[in-house]
């Protein structure tokens, strides 16, 4: 039995076998639509998210699967209730998978330590996201058709941006890889990616503090949130997060052919203005998620077509 | 090495000086029952000065915790007024129930009954970190 706690909990070729699955998955829905027949998923939402919550349920009743499951509107509730341990416990006799999300540092891997049932990590606080790298992966396939041999530029909070780092991670294994890092200073990618990741596996990277300069040469960009509770301070919030916004008039120099992805969700720093524009990925970005949702759930039940 | 006023018991030698006590303290030595003596800034060769700790018993020692707070520490097992063994530490890959997380975003913080757990991620700067959230603690020194 395997969970997907961490990106680097699958090797490359597994990635490369999901992203091939839910290609397939997008080409013939129904074949499909009654795979997972008589399976259930067990969505454990500690904290809310409804947009990942329903990308999972979607996920499993497109493969004619069923959800149960509960979402904590309050996440300090989490520090009263009951143990992540004990009710993993009980809800493993209900579900054949379990997708959890919890405030959290860890509790994933812990639920993995305590299940009899696979665990997917549905996001653990500030630490790990792995099923927004997969479907960040699936974009950029879709959208390029490889995953090397790509400059691309990641702009924002790359400081406590979780899905930066495991992005970084999964695409530094491609040849002709190139990194270009736009942050402000103060949320530079932290050292032990730089060093750990990046350096390890010699690849180029050049960090910068201008968005403009940066767009000519990107094949795609990766904008992320600047989120206001990683700052101490009001005025340090404000006088950044003005800082990185991408707007039609900063489009006008890159390549035709640029992929914008963003995470979700977005505060301001992608004018709605740049929706439209066809170079705008973020919201097929949220159907792939579902797609290789879909994949991952098929792979860890061990279900094949 | 001197081990005089052992007969049968374990000499934790090459302790860097002024760490004897923190040895002391993690291996929970002030449960013992036996003569432990603590000899602080003896003159060494090798390393100017250290410390050493003398017990008069042979316990099972910690070897992951002396592994952690300085692989340089060696340990002698002394029976009969003989060194019969002599172990050199090396820092242990992880480290189970020996130090407490610090983030307190972690899991380990509201879980009750979870073992804290750092494996070791460089063994050249000995440093280590959380199996659940990932916060460094740095061993050694
Ligand atoms: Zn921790």
């Amino acid at each position: 039995m395997r969970h997907f706690i961490d990106i680097a909990d699958l090797t490359k070729e597994e990635i490369e076998g999901l992203i091939t699955l839910a290609e397939d998955i997008m080409r013939h829905p129904d074949g499909y639509a009654q795979i997972c027949r008589g399976k259930k998923l067990a969505t454990l939402f500690f904290e809310p998210s409804t947009r990942t919550r329903l990308s999972f349920e979607a996920a499993m009743l497109d493969l004619g699967g069923a959800v149960l499951g509960f979402s904590q509107a309050d996440s300090s509730s989490v520090a009263k209730g009951e143990s992540v341990s004990d009710t993993i416990r009980t809800v493993c006799y209900y579900a054949d998978i379990i997708a959890i999300r919890h405030p959290k540092e860890g509790a994933p891997l812990l639920a993995s330590q305590r299940s009899s049932v696979p665990v997917i990590n549905a996001g653990d606080g500030g630490h790990n996201h792995p099923t927004q790298t997969l479907a960040d992966l699936l974009t950029i396939h879709r959208e390029k058709g490889r995953l090397g041999n790509l400059t691309i530029g990641l702009c924002g909070d790359l400081k406590f941006g979780r899905t930066v780092h495991s992005l970084i991670t999964a695409m530094s294994c491609y040849e002709g890889v190139k990194f270009i890092l736009i942050s402000p200073e103060e949320l530079r990618l932290p050292g032990y990616v730089r060093h750990g990741v990046l350096a390890g596996k010699n690849v180029e990277w050049v960090e910068t503090r201008d968005l403009e300069c940066a767009l000519p040469e990107l094949d795609i960009l990766y904008m992320t949130r600047v989120q206001k509770e990683r700052f101490f301070n009001e005025a340090d919030y404000i006088r950044l997060k003005d800082s990185f916004i991408l707007d039609q008039d900063k489009l006008k120099n890159t390549k035709p052919d640029l992929s914008i992805l963003h995470p979700l969700p977005r505060v301001n720093e992608i004018s709605v203005k740049v929706d439209d524009d066809p170079r705008a990925c973020y919201f097929k970005q949220v159907e792939y998620g579902k797609f290789i949702r879909m994949a991952l759930i098929m792979m860890l039940l061990e279900v094949q077509k | 090495m001197n081990i005089d006023g052992v007969t049968n018991g374990i000499v934790i030698d090459h302790i860097a000086a002024g760490r004897s006590m923190e040895i002391y303290h993690y291996l929970k030595l002030e449960k013992l029952d036996s003569c432990v003596a603590i000899i602080k800034n003896v003159r060494s060769t090798k390393y100017g000065k250290k410390d050493i700790i003398k017990i008069d018993e042979i316990i099972d020692v910690d070897l992951d915790v002396l592994g952690y707070l300085d692989p340089h520490i060696t340990v002698n097992i002394v029976r009969d007024g003989k060194v019969m063994k002599k172990m050199n530490l090396e820092p242990p890959r992880e480290l189970k129930n020996i130090l407490k997380c610090k983030n307190p975003r972690c899991i380990t913080t509201t879980e009750q009954e979870i073992d804290q757990i750092f494996r070791l991620v460089n063994e050249e700067t000995c440093s280590y970190r959380c199996v659940y959230c990932e916060a460094l603690a740095k061993g050694g020194d």
